[in-house]
């Protein structure tokens, strides 16, 4: 104790760094000042079990599952120094009555039991409460397999109930919105759906009704839960109590496989996990990035998914003969393209690319313009209305790779100039890559007629394949991989949850086989091998592999975007409503 | 201790001369063969066999009225009292499947059905014979008493087709059960 005096204490040392000593199950730790004590715990690998609790959400302790057991030092008699130990810590009385780890803060010195018989015994009460009226539905409750009550049941409940009563009877499969279905037999009161409602997207159009064992979730009188982020509501929820209209019985989630990708829709890159059994994709939930979307996805996101029906899909290559579209082999048609191209004048020719390619992509359909001598490229720019949460106003995945890849700012405005080329006759023949391009004001089928050779490449059957001389079928971005950039800078990687269908080529597998046919032949046959030699021509890229490239992605770009909804994460922050 | 050490055991001296146990088992076959031609085999009554050696003539004899409560036949999916399909797709039986015999595919049961607070039941329910290995694991596993293992051993068929039992053929097989736990009888 003498040698610690001459120096600083923990608590000094911890102080200068803004941080706190705290001392759970018995290891000290710093964390910084004002860490909700659950996190701290989840710091020091002690997970406490809870359900109102979201990261994300502001807390109201109301589930009251992460009790877990204080100390702090004895307040000195007066006149009295605090005495430390050999550590310099000083000694923890432990307080007899349990308290909530989710809306208390860490404080210098403190002590945190996660363990022991009163914490036990508290989680296990609070189990058995919970359960009381909690009706035996798992066999068909959608959230089995995945649901924090069945979890902590087996960890901290009993194997049998004592209640001898009737169950409480609440109403069952309301349809509160347009996607989503409440049972409010099996919510626990927690408030997550209430709380994200009111902070995230801002439309507080759920509370409860009634009072003590009666009370339940409802949607306020003559209103739905329809709001475009309803979805999230289901994600959060800790039980069956709100589950997906979708999803709802589709295929329990013990059976899906997941897989870490990004979502394509806008220029966000949200981060998604997408669950597939087989090769039928089941549904599209949120990952969690703080840099990109924190937990959440707007619904028409989620279920962009179910547009790629099999019936409405492109199968096989096709070419035009006189009227009617005739199907024809890969290697036939490259050849075929080669010829018809290789007797045109390059001036001709006019190359569309989309931003939704992936980087690798757009290198490869870069090499294939130098190749075929095309001179006049061009993308199509698409602009959706924002919502100020997460969908941005630009449509297009990828739109800084195409930037970065091209090297070019200007790609969108060439559209424009391609169009009065095809009108006067200037352009000839035409190659589109990803994009639908009688979806464009301007743009019809008739327009399209004028070219002597169309190409174009395309998941769906729609007008521009109907108006192409050779179509062309691709993947979509579940059956893709590759990496792109979002609108803040960062590189994220796309993988493959399924596989395309059989004689449908990813754009990648398409462009390299176009130039083996242009007898290009040093290209590699994975997008993860391509990559390497992206990351030694661009700058942004270097050092940069598939293998240290994290499900979170990279930011190698300096764009000074700012996600809507992280800006107001940022300001609740502030507020204090969240930690 | 999760494992029982079994000693070898120690062979006595005549043992290990290896002829007087030879003789034994000799002894036994000579005792059946014996027996089998006076037509006299053990588990002639039991097994309504002929006596005539030991082999049961299947199929002009069979032991189906002989088979113990506990035998496994095929799987089946049973109905109760109330008629009510029992099934609600959980799809336990078809994870726990060892040869992955099951395949469900959930549904859920319209407003307006007696049973429309049930809310789930299987749209189509198919179990491939060709796979199923009589393990009894799904009858073990279902938390709704909906599928058992009958008696009927001899499935047959042929094509693969006629070995694949579709939701009818289930309840066919499986029939009514009585007795079991009506859980979802209770009010509302």
């Amino acid at each position: 104790m003498n040698k610690l005096s001459t120096t600083s204490l923990p608590k000094d040392i911890a102080a200068e760094k803004g941080l706190v000593n705290i001392q759970i199950d018995g290891i000290w730790m710093q964390v910084p000042k004002g860490t909700r004590i659950i996190e701290a715990c989840n710091l020091a690998k002690a997970q406490v079990p809870h359900y109102c609790y979201h990261e994300k959400l502001s807390s109201p302790g109301n589930c009251r599952m992460c009790l877990v057991q204080m100390g702090m030092p004895p307040r000195p008699a007066p006149g009295a120094e605090p005495t430390y130990d050999e550590q310099g810590y000083q000694e923890i009385s432990w307080n007899p009555r349990p308290i909530i780890s989710c809306a208390n803060t860490v404080a210098e010195n403190m002590g945190i039991k996660t363990q022991g018989e009163l914490v036990e015994g508290c989680r296990k009460d609070v189990m058995e409460f919970l359960l009381i009226n909690h009706p035996l539905d798992c066999p068909i409750c959608d959230q089995a397999g995945e649901c924090t009550l069945q979890e902590y049941s087996v960890e901290h409940g009993n194997a049998q109930s004592r209640f001898k009563e009737t169950k409480i009877k609440k109403p069952k499969n309301v349809r509160i919105g347009e996607r989503v279905r409440l049972d409010d037999e099996r919510c626990v009161l927690c408030s997550r759906c209430i709380r994200f409602m009111d902070e995230v997207a801002d439309d507080p159009v759920l509370g409860f009704a009634e009072r003590g064992t009666h009370s339940k979730l409802t949607v306020h009188p003559d209103k739905l839960l329809n709001h475009n982020y309803s979805l999230n509501t289901v994600d959060i929820c800790p039980v069956g109590a709100l589950t997906s209209t979708d999803f709802r019985f589709q295929m329990r989630v013990w059976f899906l496989k997941q897989t870490p990708t990004i979502d394509t829709n806008c220029g966000h890159g949200i981060n998604t996990t997408v669950w597939t059994r087989g090769n039928d994709i089941y549904r599209v939930t949120p990952r969690q990035n703080n840099a990109v979307n924190s937990c959440w996805m707007p619904d028409n996101y989620r279920l962009s998914f179910k547009k790629f029906k099999e019936e409405l899909r492109l199968l096989e290559p096709s070419h035009k003969v006189t009227e009617a579209h005739q199907p024809i082999h890969w290697t036939k048609a490259f050849a075929s393209i080669n010829e018809q191209l290789g007797s045109a004048n390059s001036e001709n020719t006019a190359l569309i690319v989309s931003a939704s390619l992936t980087n690798e992509e757009l290198y490869l359909a870069k090499i294939l313009a130098e190749k075929l001598d095309i001179k006049i490229l061009a993308s199509v720019e698409h602009k959706q209305e924002e919502d100020n949460l997460l969908i941005s106003s630009d449509a297009n995945p990828n739109t800084l790779g195409l930037q970065l890849i091209f090297k070019l700012k200007t790609l969108y405005k060439k559209l424009g100039s391609i169009k009065t080329g095809i009108k006067s006759g200037a352009i000839k023949n035409l190659i589109v890559l990803g994009e639908d391009l009688t979806t464009i004001r301007g743009w019809d089928a008739e327009l399209l007629g004028h070219l002597d050779c169309l190409i174009s490449t395309h998941s769906l059957a729609n007008s521009t394949a109907q108006a192409s001389d050779y179509s062309l079928p691709v993947a979509t971005a579940f059956e893709n991989e590759g990496t792109m950039i979002n609108l803040s800078g960062r590189l994220q990687k796309l993988n493959s949850a399924i596989q395309a269908p059989t004689n449908v080529k990813t754009h990648f597998q398409l462009l390299t086989s176009w130039l083996h046919s242009l007898e290009v032949n040093h290209l590699p046959t994975k997008p993860e091998a391509l990559f390497i030699e992206l990351s030694e021509t661009y700058k942004a890229l270097n050092g940069i592999t598939y293998a240290t490239l994290s499900d979170l992605g990279e930011p190698i770009i300096e764009t000074n975007y700012q996600v809507p909804l992280l800006a107001k994460e940022e300001q609740r922050r502030k507020q204090g409503i969240i930690a | 201790m999760s494992f029982i050490k079994v000693n070898r055991p120690k062979l006595k001296w005549y043992e290990h001369l290896y002829f007087p146990t030879l003789f034994g088992g000799l002894k036994i076959t000579l005792g059946h063969a014996i027996r089998s031609v006076k037509s006299t085999t053990r588990g002639k009554k039991e097994m309504n066999s002929s006596g005539l050696g030991i082999t049961m003539q299947y199929p002009e004899t069979k032991w189906d009225e002989f088979l113990p409560d506990w035998y496994r036949g095929v799987p089946a999916l049973v109905t109760d009292e109330q008629e009510r399909e029992r099934c609600v797709s959980c799809q336990l039986c078809e994870f726990i499947c060892p040869p992955k015999a099951i395949r469900i595919t959930p549904g859920e049961i319209e407003d307006g059905n007696e049973w429309a607070k049930v809310e789930k039941a299987p749209k189509e329910f198919d179990i491939d014979m060709t796979r199923c290995i009589y393990c009894g694991l799904c009858e073990e596993v279902c938390p709704e008493q909906a599928i058992y293992l009958r008696q009927d051993y001899s499935i047959t068929g042929l094509s693969r087709k006629d070995l694949m039992h579709d939701k009818e053929k289930l309840y066919e097989i499986g029939g009514k059960r009585v007795g079991l736990v009506n859980k979802w009888n209770k009010l509302k």
